[in-house]
């Protein structure tokens, strides 16, 4: 059986975890809150383990060992959506993505638990539990900062407006969508796409912020087939540094 | 004591011609003490005599259900509170709060954070003994 959709669907999952699981851990010992430190950190740590599930799904598949495919490849064969690379910035910068990747994500893996490919489904029916607490998390603090002072709500819908049209970019059409329908293994972006929106509709519905007019947005694609950010290849010799100074190593 | 079959981390143990095959599945996907625990099953049972084959795998994906009752009062008593009991049913941040204090058993608790110092636990604070404590998360 030609496994090409199946591989780039869990490339495309275990980068974006990678990545902002990444990202996350710079919040680490950064966060405005020692609780949102920890949170942050947990969440970071959580999502790296996430990958690494994927990476090893992959591994059976025939791919390389895990570290080598986190930490040898270049920018450009990575899959990772463009709005897990961005830098961190302010908190509620970092705190609208954690929502509007976090609810995608969610989604994505509750859809799994019904996918036609098993070790998938129940990797999913695992992740699903976790991810719980990072729903949660985002949606508790949305809802608290997205109805609290001028400078809260104003804060974050700035953030919202900038990073719509890359939370629009984790849906980027896969040319393989077809084909991951019809052999039930994954429902789609397109479909994915439309649950997410009511998902996060219904949480912005009980702030002030404004979900911007998707119509006169364009979203941010590119990331899905290697189109990235100036931001990505810094990250990641940053993150393989240790690692690449031997590679062999045993740790 | 808690051992690994209370905590419900050991998940099929099956004895095929001299062989142990031993399958366990993590608390949290990314629960770094993983390798640990998996070496000490592998220690323990050839310190016994047996060699083994440890597998880790998501067939029977671990939930906070999968403590047994042994389990939750040894959790309680290393000063840990158990997770409730139905953790499939739970869907709100409710089900953090007032989590029954483990030192004085009172529901005068609060949440302080979902996430505390490992991925399996949350940390709450006591507001009958003043004591910050925490919690063996519940997942579902």
């Amino acid at each position: 059986m030609n496994n090409e959709a199946l591989k780039e669907l869990l490339y495309k999952m275990a980068d974006d975890l990678l990545i902002l699981g990444h990202r996350n851990s710079e919040w680490t010992g950064m966060g405005p809150l020692l609780e949102e430190d920890i949170a942050f950190s947990s969440m970071a740590q959580d999502k790296i383990g996430q990958s690494l599930a994927l990476y090893q799904l992959l591994h059976q598949l025939g791919e390389q060992e895990p570290d080598t495919v986190a930490f040898m490849r270049h920018a450009r064969l990575f899959h990772n959506c463009l709005l897990t690379e961005l830098p961190n910035a302010e908190y509620d910068f970092s705190l609208i993505r954690h929502f509007l990747f976090d609810t995608a994500d969610a989604l994505r893996w509750k859809s799994l638990t019904q996918s036609s490919y098993t070790p998938l489904a129940q990797l999913a029916g695992k992740v699903r539990g976790e991810l719980r607490y990072h729903t949660l998390h985002a949606n508790t603090w949305i809802k608290r900062l997205g109805s609290a002072t001028d400078e809260s709500i104003s804060r974050l819908q700035q953030s919202l407006n900038e990073l719509m049209p890359y939370a629009l970019g984790i849906f980027e059409p896969s040319p393989f969508e077809e084909e991951l329908i019809k052999r039930n293994i994954f429902e789609g972006e397109r479909h994915l796409q439309a649950q997410w929106l009511l998902g996060i509709e219904s949480v912005l519905n009980a702030t002030e912020l404004r979900l911007p007019d998707l119509k006169s947005l364009t979203p941010a694609y590119g990331g899905r087939v290697g189109k990235h950010s100036l931001h990505l290849q810094p990250l990641l010799d940053e993150m393989s540094e240790v690692f690449k100074l031997d590679p062999t190593a045993e740790w | 004591m808690l051992s690994l079959v209370d905590l419900g981390v050991i998940t099929h143990v099956e004895v095929i011609e001299e062989l142990v095959h031993v399958e366990m599945t993590p608390t949290f996907v990314g629960c770094p003490a993983m390798d640990i625990m998996k070496q000490e099953v592998i220690d323990v049972l050839q310190k016994n005599g047996w060699t083994s084959k440890v597998e880790i795998n998501f067939r029977q994906p671990w939930s906070s259900d999968k403590i047994s009752e042994k389990g939750k009062i040894a959790l309680k008593k290393f000063g840990l509170a158990p997770p409730p009991g139905d953790a499939a049913i739970i869907a709100d941040i409710d089900f953090l709060e007032h989590v029954p204090c483990p030192r004085c058993n009172s529901l005068n608790t609060e949440l302080k954070n979902p996430f505390g110092p490992t991925l399996c636990r949350s940390i709450h604070y006591c507001r009958s003994c003043r004591e910050t404590f925490e919690q063996f998360k519940p997942v579902g």
